[in-house]
């Protein structure tokens, strides 16, 4: 049973090595690895859902890839290459909606929430009746540093209440 | 024959939970105690039920039963004995059944306590419960059967629970197999902690809704399921983090967290449950925020079926998605029906939810913790908005967008650098009455060493390295390490004063007294730890997410690369098939740091018999950062040439370190206490009044 | 969604109408935007026997239509459409290529059935290298921001062909490639008037 898997799989390694042997005797592209995967990893794959380019295994991705190097060879700048992959695949290649029409909800509505949960706490902070000074408690107060011992002997008298 | 009696059990518990919700409803409206102690068994009786065909499944699963169709989709005979029994949740129609088994268990239990004094909450989360198992074990019988088997009719070979007229069994000689990915230890146990996490939640969600339904509003449905709902969160930290290491180590991509939309539809219950376990302590030290806290079970608890929806209905696409399936439909009904009736049952409540104590500053505990509380709905609603948006844009515009990374990051940032330093204030301040003037004179020692430990930091990296200040984040990570600071110390700080106090009144030696007064308040000062936890975790985020730098390079053997002040060097590589059938293509590095050789690695990718490779990184983990190398076989691996791309992750063990502590503190403060709950509600919180420690 | 936080000054008080009526609207929107998605995940791919929304389909340097370099859906009412959905990092595609290039062929000279090969996400080289390996001569070009390929299917998954009547209708939707220029013509001929 699993022989002849492995004799099919070794077929298959072999073919790649000596395809791609071929391959690798020539010369190295000029943009590096490093200048391609600064720019594919802001990229999404287009087929594969939230996968970064830069990490996408599947040969799709790997002409995309090669596309990046090819346009960085011809001197195209970061934001043309990723306009470009926005004519020809559509928005969603880009890791954030574009800036423009109902993409600013995405933008707007979070902090616009934010503010309004700020107002409704600060109403209710308002809303509290505030303790005069003189009622507040000091013992129930935060121990303070500079006052060790009042701190230690509200503790003394928990410890003593509680054991 | 096992696979028809799996069945039967399941369609027998089914009949059995429509029942006790039956006689539990008729039980109230009657006021028959009878019917609602028959349906306590009914809901007692479902765990035997449902842990007989769990058993049943995980049979077919180790005996090979390929005939069954779940058992040929997720495992196969190479597979190792302990990876057939995981396989139970290794695809959709047996994780349902191992959720509603896991569902079953705390219901029994939480139906086993002591009723007494909470008779009147019985039936309702008895109802509650079985309603949502009901629904659970409906999915299994009416779409997602586990036990449907394979039949050869004349048309062809296809799953049915019934036999087809005409037709044969038919029996596959070998299964397809777990995913590789999903072969990873991490994986075995990341599910169930998150399922447990989900489950959870339920109890608390059923005693809410029980108080809110007999109008019983006051403060004794919290402090039921406090410690349920600090189980719940326990479980769904442990299953974040151990997916984030999950990913760290099995998929290649040098990350733990991408913020990928199931991600995030586990991460928004866990935001509301922290948010609800503090605002929890308002309601049980002051009796304010009563509608806050129902709203929070209930959001977490909609929070949970909105993930568990996300994830199962094919709504969003992701990486941990279920393949696409029929149960939608049905899950989107129930998830309307709970979040429509549990609102309405909230509104029509409001009145009586009225809160006791409002004789409150602006400095206090409680309104630092509501604080807490906005900045974690913050998050949420920057979370939620961004999983959802994409639905709206391909809805209006035909377009599908991503939100991605920079969206959440940019978003989230501030407002988790502001839960960091509330962190270290909170806890300083009082309940009822604080003032900056208190609140100063606490917090400004530990204030001082943390600028001046900034200072110290920024000094070394002058020295050290002064190339890092050409990082754009580094205002950021200098903001975030003195907020970081500033509450380690705090936290710090306050234990050791307490325990010093502790141990001059008693006599005790420092160590025990520490001891002592930890396991006198082990949810304070197990929420120390936590936050110990936190402030670890969040260094190791800064160092990964500011300062990780990452290069790609296709070596001949021989060749070297420099990153972050290592050298590697490729050395040799080799193929080998493994005894389940795998292919490895293993290489083997060097890493030089001055020239001195301190370690190898083998990166390596192994190519499963079905075409699945699974990239399987190569680590040298220390305190101060890792080196991550990869083999990359998607650029073609070849004997002269081999392609690696090599992560140099900062300070990424800290958080892993930190996630431990987290989850030590969790247990620390959900230890059963040995005092029950029968301390009233009102004693407690004159006790409270008088307490200096807490 | 919004921060609820309790309003405690108003004793004994009900929520206020007005906060009602918003919270039941926000929860109807989320839910109905949800089962709107589902519905949309549920059923990715359009319906046969309702009218295609129409599209212009930009063509690859070398190919025309009709002298353009530009095709429109509608400008081609009274024809048979054949619209194939195809990429060049697909196997399957390179497999069914002849077969629909040959079908094309016999369909030409008739004038009654124009052929569109969609090339969805794809690499120009790479495509251009894929036609002129396999003389592809009808009309080719890239799906431009994926907007004609989720008109069709949401899922896309290449190859795939559909085909629209005289009448703009669709009437025939193939997953997969095609085994033979055989199945071609019967899913054509059909429709032919």
């Amino acid at each position: 049973m699993k022989r002849p898997l492995w004799i099919i799989l070794l077929t298959l390694l072999f073919t790649a090595l000596t395809g791609s042997v071929a391959l690798a005797q020539e010369p190295q592209p000029t943009p590096s690895d490093d200048a391609v995967n600064a720019i594919a990893k802001e990229l999404f794959c287009p087929v594969c859902e939230n996968t970064p380019l830069d990490v996408c295994p599947t040969e799709a991705c790997k002409q995309w890839r090669a596309l990046i190097r090819q346009q960085l060879a011809e001197g195209k700048t970061k934001d043309e290459i990723q306009r470009y992959f926005v004519v020809q695949y559509g928005a969603r290649v880009l890791s954030e909606p574009p800036r423009e029409g109902l993409n600013w909800l995405i933008y707007v509505v979070p902090p616009v929430l934010f503010v309004i949960g700020a107002g409704i706490l600060f109403s209710v902070f308002r809303s509290w009746k505030k303790p005069l000074p003189e009622i507040a408690q000091p013992e129930a107060d935060t121990p303070q540093p500079g006052g060790d011992d009042n701190y230690i002997k509200s503790l003394e008298a928990e410890l003593r209440k509680r054991d | 024959m096992i696979a028809d009696f799996g069945f039967g059990i399941l369609v027998i518990t089914f009949i059995v939970s429509i029942y006790g919700i039956i006689a539990a409803i008729y039980g109230v409206t009657s006021k028959t105690q009878k019917w609602i102690e028959s349906a306590r068994l009914a809901m007692l009786l479902t765990f035997p039920l449902l842990t007989a065909a769990s058993l049943s499944l995980v049979y077919l699963l180790v005996n090979n039963h390929y005939e069954v169709r779940f058992v040929y989709e997720v495992t196969s005979r190479s597979m190792p004995l302990y990876l057939k029994i995981t396989a139970w949740w290794g695809g959709q129609s047996g994780s349902l059944l191992f959720w509603s088994w896991l569902m079953s268990a705390f219901a029994s239990a939480v139906t086993l306590r002591k009723w007494d004094r909470d008779r009147e909450f019985l039936p309702w989360v008895i109802v509650v419960s079985l309603l949502t198992m009901t629904f659970f074990l409906s999915l299994n019988l009416f779409f997602e059967n586990p036990f449907a088997q394979l039949w050869q009719t004349v048309s062809g070979i296809a799953a049915y629970t019934f036999k087809p007229q005409d037709a044969i069994l038919f029996t596959p000689k070998d299964g397809q197999g777990l995913n590789p990915l999903l072969r990873h230890p991490g994986m075995i146990i990341h599910p169930p902690m998150l399922y447990l996490g989900f489950v959870a939640y339920v109890i608390p969600f059923a005693f809410a809704i029980a108080a809110l339904i007999t109008g019983r509003t006051d403060d004794r449905w919290i402090r039921i399921t406090r410690r349920w709902s600090l189980v719940a969160w326990l479980f769904l930290s442990l299953g974040l983090v151990l997916g984030g290491r999950w990913a760290y180590d099995v998929l290649g991509w040098g990350g733990y967290w991408a913020w990928d939309p199931v991600e995030i539809a586990a991460f928004m219950p866990w935001l509301t449950g922290t948010a609800f376990l503090h605002s929890v302590m308002i309601q049980e030290k002051r009796g304010m925020l009563k509608h806050w806290n129902m709203l929070l079970v209930i959001l977490t608890y909609s929070l949970v079926l909105f993930g568990t929806f996300l994830t199962r209905s094919g709504v969003l696409s992701s990486v941990h998605s279920f393949a696409q399936s029929a149960i939608g439909p049905a899950f989107f009904v129930f998830i309307g029906f709970t979040i429509l009736s549990s609102t309405a049952l909230l509104i029509y409540r409001w009145h009586e939810l009225q809160g006791e104590t409002q004789m409150t500053s602006m400095l206090s505990r409680e309104a630092l913790f509501l604080l807490n509380n906005l900045l974690f709905m913050g998050i949420l609603v920057v979370c939620f908005w961004g999983v959802i948006y994409p639905l709206i844009s391909e809805l209006f515009t035909g377009q599908k967008v991503t939100v991605g990374p920079p969206y959440y990051e940019r978003a989230t940032g501030p407002l988790f650098a502001g839960l960091v330093l509330l962190m270290g204030i909170a806890p300083l301040s009082a309940w009822g009455h604080s003032t900056i003037k208190t609140l100063g004179r606490a917090a400004w020692k530990p204030a001082l060493a943390a600028a001046l430990t900034l200072a110290a930091v920024l000094v070394w990296f002058a020295v050290q390295s002064p190339e890092q200040f050409s990082n754009p984040y580094i205002p950021y990570a200098v903001v975030g390490t003195l907020f970081v600071a500033i509450t380690t110390y705090i936290t710090v700080y306050e234990v050791w004063r307490a325990a010093r106090a502790r141990a001059k009144a008693t006599q005790e030696i420092f160590p025990l007294a520490l001891w002592r007064l930890a396991g006198r308040n082990r949810r304070r000062y197990g929420g120390y730890v936590i936050h110990l936890g936190v402030v670890l975790m969040a260094m190791g985020i800064i160092g990964i997410e500011m300062f990780q730098t990452e290069t790609q390079r296709s070596m001949a053997v021989g060749d070297e690369v420099a990153i972050a002040g290592y050298t590697v060097r490729y050395d040799s590589l080799s193929q080998f098939p493994y005894e389940d059938g795998r292919w490895v293509t293993r290489a083997q590095v060097s890493i030089f740091r001055d020239g001195q050789l301190i370690g190898t690695l083998a990166p390596r990718y192994d190519l499963y018999p079905d075409g699945q490779p699974m990239t399987i990184p190569g680590v040298r983990s220390t305190m101060a950062d890792d080196l991550y190398v990869l083999l990359i076989n998607w650029e073609g691996v070849t004997a002269d040439i081999a392609p690696f791309k090599i992560y140099h992750n900062p300070l990424v063990n800290w958080m892993w370190l930190g996630s431990f502590i987290f989850i030590i503190g969790t247990m620390v403060a959900a230890w059963p206490d040995k005092d029950p709950e029968y301390q009233s509600a009102r004693e407690r919180r004159k006790a409270v009044a008088t307490s200096a420690v807490d | 969604m919004t921060e609820n936080t309790p309003n405690a000054e108003t004793p004994k008080k009900g929520v206020p109408t007005w906060v009602q009526v918003v919270i039941w609207i926000v929860l109807l929107s989320l839910l109905g935007l949800v089962g709107l998605g589902l519905r949309r995940a549920q059923q990715p791919v359009v319906a046969i026997g309702s009218p295609l929304q129409d599209f212009t389909l930009t063509l690859f340097k070398g190919y025309e239509y009709q002298g353009a370099d530009s095709v429109k859906l509608s400008d081609l009412r009274g024809k048979v459409v054949v619209i194939n959905v195809w990429a060049s990092w697909c196997k399957p595609c390179e497999a069914e290529a002849p077969f629909l290039q040959e079908a094309w062929e016999y369909y030409e000279p008739s004038g009654q059935v124009v052929f569109l090969g969609v090339d969805y996400v794809d690499t120009e080289p790479e495509a251009r290298a894929s036609l002129e390996k396999f003389n592809i001569t009808y009309p080719n070009g890239p799906d431009l921001g994926t907007r004609i390929s989720q008109l069709l299917n949401r899922n896309m998954g290449v190859p795939e062909t559909y085909m629209v009547d005289a009448d703009g209708v669709l009437r025939y939707i193939k997953i997969g490639p095609f085994a033979s220029t055989g199945e071609i013509l019967t899913a054509i001929n059909p429709l032919l008037p």
